[in-house]
């Protein structure tokens, strides 16, 4: 017999918290008694009530003052920013105009739209504790099937275990034409990278590796002929994501 | 990522933790409003590469802390004195307005753990550091809480007597 079940095992059992072997230790200690099993499946089914009552709250529109609150620094670093483009202008006048020989085009290319579109996906997705995908990994035929069947197309998630990503599952995801696959990785230390994969690319050629930087999300993206790829992540360096990236394009694109 | 977009992108989950906690909506919204004026004003309190929502949710156990003592509401910090101020009903159904009413009853430390534990689904650990309190102690106060919590689902008055473990 194993270590006693005491009343902070049967909590974290009914958390979800416990790791596998005393998970099923205390299992087998509740089936021999039914009092204590109740309890905890009620313990349970309330956190579960918890949730959905609350849960809502996480989708309402955040209102105005909050959102104030909670950008003061970034406000003065918006002023300050405001200052060196004066500043720039000023020395623009009296420096060449080379300067100005190539100005940022802004970028409408569906490419980039792309990538925009897998950042906010990223961002929507990638702190979820609950549902971070629809389908997990622990069911990848079906995923891999079901994604590659709504999007006309044979798909084939990467596997980024060599440059330390494991695959968490995916999800369908409304794209501009026409449905998305999103697939989600983590890294040992929680951190998450997605995969965007659109199939409607209209008359692209081929493209290479794009980098693009939306918000707080660094994307790197590419099109093959019909298919649109982008790898995105707000937690890790450029320089990590690249890597990442890398070894997913070269498993997509194998040369 | 910089703090300012990770704290725009905490709000809807402080703005959650606060509904459960204080229940009405505006109420709940100024102890976030507070939480994020005072996570400014302490920021450089936070060290960097931490749990930022770990910290944000200790600044706004202070906050709260720091309000119901202010405004000196009868909500209890003491065990075996339940908070009996009702709040008004969340939503339509039974079963929310209970469970709203009852998680309004628990006291205040009770109701704190079980719905960082719940809602936040935090580590006990975690819970621990963010509200400074042992482990043991978050062991059990969630423990009371849902036993408390059980008891007034299932319209009994008094929760069952819980075995003493350590």
């Amino acid at each position: 017999m194993s270590e006693p079940v005491t009343e902070a095992d049967l909590q974290a059992y009914a958390d979800g918290n416990l790791p596998e072997e005393r998970r099923a230790a205390v299992a087998s200690w509740l089936a021999a008694h039914p009092e204590d099993a109740e309890r905890i499946e009620a313990y349970r089914k309330l956190a579960e009530e918890l949730r959905s009552t609350y849960d809502s709250v996480l989708v309402e529109p955040v209102p105005d003052r909050l959102r104030r609150a909670a950008r003061p620094a970034q406000l003065r670093r918006a002023a300050r920013v405001a200052v060196w483009v004066a500043l720039g202008v000023a020395l623009g006048g009296i420096a060449s105009w080379q300067l100005h020989d190539s100005p940022p085009t802004p970028s409408v290319d569906s490419a980039g739209a792309m990538a925009r579109r897998a950042a906010v996906a990223h961002a929507t997705y990638a702190p979820e504790v609950r549902h971070p995908v629809e389908v997990g990994a622990d069911q990848e035929d079906h995923l891999t099937k079901w994604l590659s069947k709504r999007l006309g197309t044979q798909l084939r998630p990467p596997k980024l275990e060599d440059v330390g990503y494991s695959l968490i599952g995916g999800r369908l995801l409304p794209g501009e034409n026409g449905p998305v696959a999103h697939f989600m990785y983590q890294c040992n230390r929680g951190t998450r990278v997605t995969l965007y994969v659109r199939s409607d690319m209209q008359s692209q050629r081929s493209t290479a590796f794009r980098y693009s930087r939306e918000g707080n999300v660094d994307v790197y993206y590419w099109v093959d002929s019909k298919l649109g790829y982008a790898v995105s992540s707000g937690d890790i360096s450029k320089e990590n994501l690249l890597n990442v990236a890398n070894a997913a394009y070269q498993q997509l694109n194998p040369p | 990522m910089n703090e300012a977009q990770r704290l725009v992108d905490l709000i809807p989950r402080l703005r959650r933790y606060a509904r459960a906690l204080v229940g009405d909506r505006a109420t709940a919204d100024d102890l976030v409003q507070d939480t994020l004026e005072r996570a400014w004003a302490k920021l450089h309190l936070y060290r960097r590469g931490t749990d930022l929502r770990a910290w944000l949710f200790t600044v706004m156990h202070n906050v709260h802390v720091n309000r119901v003592r202010a405004t000196r509401l009868t909500d209890a910090l003491d065990d075996e004195m339940p908070e009996l101020a009702q709040r008004p009903p969340q939503g339509d159904a039974l079963l929310v307005r209970d469970l709203d009413r009852g998680i309004a009853r628990l006291p205040a430390e009770q109701r704190a753990v079980l719905l960082l534990v719940t809602l936040e689904e935090m580590s006990y650990d975690e819970v621990a550091r963010t509200l400074g309190i042992p482990i043991g102690t978050v062991m059990s106060r969630l423990s009371r809480a849902r036993e408390k919590l059980r008891a007034m689902m299932l319209g009994h008055g008094a929760p069952a007597k819980l075995k003493v473990v350590k």
